[in-house]
C-alpha cells in the first residue's frame, strides 16, 4: 500500500469509534493529500460536532484574544461575566513595550463582571459608567474596545449606542465588537467581526484620529505589517528585516501595535500580511477602498524568508531588490551555522502539527530546512482558502485533519508515531504522557521569537531540545514487562 | 544608542545583526536576550514615532500619580469597572470537582469556547492534560435552544470516550436562553444517546452568579444528588467523607489520606482529583484519573459524617447534606499548627484513639522550623488575596507566625466570611492593622500597596504584576500558578503543609534580602552568608 492508501485506511479506522451521524460529519474533515492536487480535500469552517472534544475557541477569543487584544494602548473590555476575560488574561504572549497600567494595558483584564441584575435589566448603563471610570483611572489610554461575551447578544443590549455616545464624550475611539462566543463556528468569525469593526468604526475616522510623526512625508516604501501578533516578539525581527531591505514599516497591526498605528495603515503603499486567516478581511477592504495592495509572506525558516523577501522586494524598485539580496546573503553564514548545528540531530524526524491561523502550512518549510518531515497537519479553524494554500506546502501522503477531535488526534499519533507533535496547550500533556515530544505552536512554548532569521535560530534550538530531551528515555521503568 | 527622541525619522543603522550573541560565538539569543540588544532597543525607539505615544515625561507623571492617595480614592470610587479580578466563573469549579470522580467526563453545555478556556486554564496550572467536552452551541441553538446539541453531544462523548459518568454544567449562554437540563438529559436518554441508567449529574452554573467556588459547590451537590439517590441505608457504613473544596494543592489530598490512614479511619474523599492533576508518566495516556469511586460516592450518604475544609466554597452542599442526608457536617481548616491541632483533636475524639505519635513529632518539627525562622517573619506586613477559604487559612497561619496581615483582598467575598475572619483578626495582636477588602480586585490592591506598603505579597501568578510595580516580593500560593512549576504537587495541609508554607514564605524573604544587597561596594555590606 502507498502512504496515501495506508493513511486513508487509518482515517476509516479512526472514524469507526464514532456514532454513525458523527462519523459521517467528521469523515468530510479528514483526508490524505495526494501529490498534484490543488486542494487538501477536506471540508472546513463548519460547526464542530458536539461532544467530540474540539480544540476550538469562540468568536470572543478571535476578536479580543487575537485581533484587538494586542493593540497595546487601548483598553479592551471583556463585556459580560468575569470568566472570558479571566481565562484569556495574559494568555497569548503578545509582547509589547510600554508602562502597563499607565500608557499600555496588554497584560491587564478589564471586565464589566456581569451579575444577575445586569442580565435582567441590561448592561448598557453599567457599560457607560465603566467607560467613564476608565477615563478617570487610565487617562492615557487611546481608546476602548468593547468585546461582547455571550449574554450581551442574547439580552438585547445596544453597545453600539453606548459606544457612539462615549466616543463623542471622550473624543477617543470606542469600538463595539459583537463577538459573542456563540456566533459562528470558531474563533475565526471573531477575527472577521473584529476586522469589520476596524473597517466600520476606525478607518472612516482615520484622518481625524491620526497623529502623524513630526516631519512625516509619505514614502513609496511605506508598508504595514498586518496579522503578526508579536507572540514572543515575532513582529520585531520581521519589522527589522523589512526595514533592512529599505522599507518603512508605518504600522504594526496588531502585535505591539497602537491605535495610532491602526489609523496610519491607510497611508501605506502595501499591506504585508502574515496571518492571512485572521486579517485578510481588512486587507481586502483596504485594497478596495484605498487601492492598497496586499501580499502574504512567510518568515518561518531561511528558505521561506528568502522567498518572501524576494517576493516583497519585487513589488518595489531595484534598490529594494538589491537590498533584499544583500540581506539574504548577509544571513547565509548564520543560517548555515544554525543548520549545521541542528540538522544532523533532527534529520528525518517526523512531525504532526495542529494549530490555527497560518502555522499549519507556514511552519512546514522551517521544519524542512532542518531536515524534518511533516506527516500530518490541520487547522483548528481554517477555511477552504487555507487548505488550498496548504496544498502548496504539503507532500504526498500527508494526513490532513480539520478541527481534529481529541480522539482523532490521539489515534493518528498512536498509529503514525511521529517524533514531534506541534500543537496547543490542551494537547501538550496528552502527548507527553504518551512519551511523544511536543512543542506548543501557539505560544512557542514560552520561547520565541520564531519569525525571521533570529527566530529560526530559536526555533531550531527548541525543536532539538524537545526531541533530543534525555527525560524521554527515563519513562520506561526497568521492571516493566517488555 | 540612538538619541532618545520621539521624532527620529531615520531607522537605526544596524538592521542585520547576527543571530548569535556578540559576547559568545554560537550562542542563540531568544526573547530574553535578543530584545535587550542595541539593534532591537534602537528599533523600539524608532517605532515610537508611529505609535502616537504620549511623551515619556507624561507617562512618568501619570505613573507616579497612580501611586498616590488621590488615585487610590478615585480607584476605590469605581462602581462599574472591574480590573484584574481574583476570581473566575462557575464552570471552572464544576470541571475541577468533576475530575475527581472515577471515569468522569466533565461536559459543559453551551458555547464551545468556554471549554477551551477551562481546559487551558487548568492545564496551565497543573501541567497535566484536562479533558472535557462541550455541546458546541451556536446561533441556531441560541434561537431554538440547545436540545439537539445535547442529544448529539451526549451520544458522541459517551460512545467516543466511554466515561462512567458525565458531569454536566452550563455556560452563561445556556443559562440566558434557559435550557432545561433535567428535561434535556432525559430526552437524550429517551433518544438513546446514553443508557437510561447512565449517571449524568448536572448543575446550573451561570457565570454571572458567584464565582468558580460557587460552581464547585453546585456541581458537587449535583453529583452527590445523582449518585446517592435511593442509596440511603438503615445503618451507617462507619465511614467519614472528606471534601477539600477548590484546593489546587493536590498534595493536600494525599496528605489527608495519610493522616486518615494513621488514624485508621475509613474514609471517602469526595472528589479525589489528586491523580487527575498529577498522574505519573508511564508512556501511556490515561484519560480518566478521578480516584473517588462512584460506588463510594453513592455510599457517602450512609457515612457517619462529612468533613469540609472550605466552608465558603460549599454552603449549598453542606446545607443539603444536613437536610437531605440527615448527616453531621464538620468544618475544619487543617492548615497551620492550630488549625491542624483542632482537626486532629476531632479525629481523635471520633475514633477514641490518641493522635498518632508520628503526627505529634511532625507537629514538633514544624513548630521547631517556625521558631528557627521567626525573626525573619515576625512583624512583617503582608498583603494577600484569593478565595475566602484559602485566605482564611493563610491568615490563621500568618498570625501564628507573628506576621501581620494588612491588606486582605477577596474578590469573591461574602459577608459571613468577612465577619468570621474579622473576629479572628480582632482576637490576635497581629491582626489589628488588617482590613478585609471584600469584592475588591487586584487593581484596588495595587493602590493599597502603593499607599500603605507591605513587606510581602501572597497570591497567585497574577501577583507578579504587583511585584513588578510595587517591588513587593511575591510568595506564590494560590490558583493559578502559571509561572512556577510543580507548586501544586506539594501539600499545604497539616503539619507537613505548614512546613511547606513556611519554607516558601521565609525563603522568599531571604531571597529578596539577597536581591536587595547584591550591589558590590554599595549594598553588599549586608550580603550575609549566614542568615
Amino acid at each position: 500500500m502507498t502512504t496515501v492508501e495506508q493513511n486513508q485506511e487509518l482515517i476509516k479506522e479512526v472514524l469507526e469509534a464514532y456514532p454513525e451521524k458523527a462519523a459521517k460529519r467528521r469523515s468530510k474533515h479528514l483526508d490524505v493529500y495526494e501529490e498534484g492536487n490543488s486542494d487538501c480535500g477536506v471540508k472546513s469552517n463548519k460547526k464542530s460536532v458536539p461532544g467530540v472534544m474540539t480544540t476550538r475557541g469562540c468568536a470572543y477569543a478571535g476578536a479580543k484574544g487575537v485581533v484587538w487584544g494586542p493593540v497595546k494602548d487601548m483598553i479592551h473590555i471583556s463585556h459580560g461575566p468575569v470568566g472570558c476575560g479571566y481565562y484569556s488574561w495574559s494568555g497569548r504572549r503578545n509582547y509589547y513595550i510600554g508602562t502597563t497600567g499607565v500608557d499600555t494595558f496588554g497584560t491587564m483584564q478589564f471586565t464589566s463582571d456581569f451579575q444577575e441584575r445586569d442580565i435582567v435589566f441590561g448592561g448598557d448603563k453599567k457599560l457607560a459608567k465603566l467607560i467613564d471610570e476608565l477615563e478617570i483611572l487610565f487617562p492615557l489610554s487611546q481608546g476602548t474596545t468593547i468585546e461582547s461575551e455571550c449574554p450581551i447578544g442574547l439580552i438585547g443590549d445596544d453597545i453600539e449606542a453606548v459606544a457612539r455616545k462615549k466616543a463623542e464624550e471622550t473624543k477617543k475611539p470606542v469600538v463595539p465588537v459583537r463577538c459573542e462566543g456563540f456566533r459562528g463556528v470558531s474563533q475565526s468569525l471573531g477575527h472577521h467581526i473584529a476586522n469589520d469593526t476596524v473597517r466600520d468604526w476606525v478607518l472612516p475616522k482615520a484622518d481625524e484620529y491620526r497623529k502623524l510623526p513630526e516631519g512625516f512625508e509619505p514614502s513609496p516604501y511605506d508598508v504595514n505589517i498586518i496579522g503578526d501578533y508579536n507572540i514572543g516578539g515575532d513582529a520585531w525581527p520581521s519589522r527589522m528585516l523589512l526595514e533592512a531591505i529599505g522599507l518603512r514599516v508605518i504600522s504594526q497591526f496588531s502585535g505591539d501595535g497602537t491605535f495610532n498605528e491602526t489609523v496610519m495603515t491607510p497611508l501605506a503603499k502595501l499591506n504585508l500580511i502574515h496571518c492571512y486567516r485572521s486579517m485578510n478581511y481588512i486587507c481586502r477592504h483596504m485594497e478596495e477602498k484605498y487601492g492598497i495592495g496586499w501580499l502574504e509572506y512567510n518568515f518561518f525558516g531561511p528558505s521561506q524568508i528568502a522567498k518572501s523577501l524576494r517576493k516583497i522586494a519585487a513589488q518595489f524598485d531595484e534598490t529594494i531588490q538589491e537590498n533584499a539580496e544583500r540581506v539574504i546573503a548577509q544571513y547565509q553564514a548564520d543560517m548555515d551555522a544554525v543548520i549545521a548545528q541542528y540538522r544532523p540531530r533532527l534529520e528525518g524526524k517526523t512531525v504532526m502539527m495542529m494549530v490555527g491561523g497560518l502555522r499549519p502550512r507556514h511552519v512546514i518549510p522551517a521544519f524542512e530546512d532542518l531536515g524534518m518531515k511533516v506527516i500530518g497537519t490541520g487547522y483548528e479553524f481554517g477555511h477552504g482558502d487555507d487548505y488550498k494554500r496548504t496544498a502548496d506546502y504539503v507532500k504526498d501522503g500527508t494526513i490532513i485533519y480539520d478541527d481534529v477531535s481529541g480522539h482523532e488526534f490521539e489515534e493518528f499519533a498512536k498509529q503514525l508515531n511521529p517524533d514531534l507533535i506541534a500543537a496547543g496547550i490542551k494537547e501538550k500533556y496528552v502527548f507527553q504522557k504518551m512519551a511523544l515530544p511536543f512543542r506548543q505552536m501557539h505560544s512557542w512554548d514560552y520561547s520565541g521569537p520564531y519569525h525571521g532569521y533570529h527566530g529560526f535560530a530559536v526555533f531550531a534550538r527548541d525543536m532539538d531540545l524537545a526531541i533530543n530531551n534525555p527525560t524521554w528515555s527515563l519513562i520506561e521503568n526497568p521492571w516493566q514487562d517488555k | 544608542m540612538t538619541e532618545n527622541t520621539a521624532n527620529n525619522l531615520t531607522p537605526p543603522e544596524n538592521l542585520t545583526p547576527s543571530v548569535f550573541a556578540d559576547s559568545e560565538p554560537g550562542k542563540i539569543q531568544d526573547h530574553f536576550d535578543l530584545f535587550q540588544t542595541d539593534p532591537y532597543q534602537e528599533i523600539f525607539e524608532y517605532k515610537r514615532q508611529f505609535e502616537g505615544a504620549h511623551s515619556k515625561e507624561e507617562v512618568a507623571r501619570i505613573a507616579e500619580w497612580t501611586k498616590t492617595w488621590d488615585y487610590r480614592e478615585k480607584n476605590f470610587a469605581r462602581e462599574a469597572l472591574t480590573v484584574n479580578p481574583a476570581k473566575a466563573c462557575q464552570p471552572l469549579g464544576s470541571l475541577f470537582v468533576a475530575a475527581g470522580f472515577e471515569g468522569t467526563l466533565p461536559y459543559s453545555h453551551g458555547s464551545q469556547g468556554c471549554v477551551a478556556y477551562f481546559r487551558t486554564h487548568l492545564t496551565r496550572n497543573f501541567k497535566e492534560p484536562f479533558q472535557a467536552v462541550s455541546s458546541s452551541m451556536t446561533e441556531d441553538a441560541a434561537v431554538f435552544g440547545g436540545l439537539n446539541n445535547m442529544v448529539d453531544g451526549l451520544a458522541n462523548s459517551y460512545t467516543l470516550y466511554k466515561p462512567k459518568m458525565i458531569a454536566l454544567c452550563t455556560t452563561c449562554m445556556a443559562e440566558v436562553i434557559g435550557d432545561d437540563l433535567g428535561a434535556f438529559i432525559q430526552t437524550s436518554k429517551d433518544k438513546g444517546s446514553i443508557p437510561q441508567d447512565f449517571p449524568v449529574p448536572y448543575a446550573h452554573t451561570p457565570s454571572f452568579v458567584g464565582s468558580h467556588i460557587t460552581g464547585y459547590d453546585n456541581m458537587l451537590k449535583g453529583i452527590l444528588d445523582c449518585l446517592t439517590k435511593d442509596k440511603k441505608q438503615e445503618t451507617t457504613n462507619g465511614k467519614y467523607n472528606f471534601n477539600l473544596g477548590f484546593d489546587p494543592y493536590i498534595g493536600n489530598i494525599r496528605e489527608l489520606k495519610r493522616i486518615l490512614q494513621l488514624f485508621e479511619i475509613d474514609y471517602t474523599v469526595l472528589s479525589d482529583n489528586a491523580d487527575a492533576f498529577d498522574s505519573p508518566n508511564t508512556g501511556e495516556f490515561k484519560m480518566y484519573n478521578g480516584l473517588t469511586k462512584l460506588e463510594d460516592a453513592a455510599d457517602s450518604i450512609n457515612a457517619e459524617g462529612t468533613f469540609f475544609f472550605q466552608k465558603y466554597t460549599t454552603p449549598k452542599t453542606q446545607e443539603w447534606i444536613g437536610k437531605e442526608w440527615g448527616q453531621e457536617t464538620y468544618n475544619f481548616r487543617p492548615f497551620g499548627i492550630r488549625g491542624t491541632d483542632e482537626f486532629l483533636t476531632k479525629l481523635s475524639e471520633l475514633t477514641g484513639k490518641p493522635v498518632p505519635q508520628e503526627l505529634v513529632e511532625e507537629r514538633g518539627r514544624a513548630v521547631d522550623a517556625m521558631t528557627d525562622s521567626q525573626a525573619w517573619i515576625h512583624g512583617k506586613r503582608v498583603a494577600l488575596y484569593g478565595d475566602p477559604d484559602h485566605v482564611f487559612s493563610l491568615v490563621n497561619y500568618l498570625l501564628e507566625l507573628g506576621a501581620e496581615p494588612v491588606h486582605i483582598v477577596v474578590t469573591n467575598s461574602n459577608p459571613e466570611f468577612e465577619e468570621e475572619l474579622q473576629a479572628v483578626l480582632d482576637a490576635s495582636p497581629y491582626g489589628k492593622d488588617a482590613t478585609i477588602w471584600g469584592k475588591k480586585d487586584l487593581w484596588h490592591l495595587r493602590s493599597l500597596m502603593f499607599t500603605e506598603p507591605v513587606d510581602l505579597l501572597i497570591g497567585n501568578s497574577y501577583g507578579k504584576y504587583l511585584w513588578r510595580d510595587t517591588h513587593t516580593p511575591l510568595v506564590r500560593i494560590g490558583y493559578p500558578i502559571f509561572d512556577r512549576h510543580h507548586m501544586h504537587r506539594y501539600e499545604t495541609l497539616g503539619y507537613k503543609g505548614a512546613l511547606n508554607l513556611h519554607n516558601w514564605i521565609v525563603n522568599t524573604i531571604l531571597d529578596e534580602l539577597d536581591r536587595q544587597t547584591i550591589i558590590p561596594a554599595k549594598t553588599d555590606i549586608s550580603f550575609d552568608l549566614i542568615r
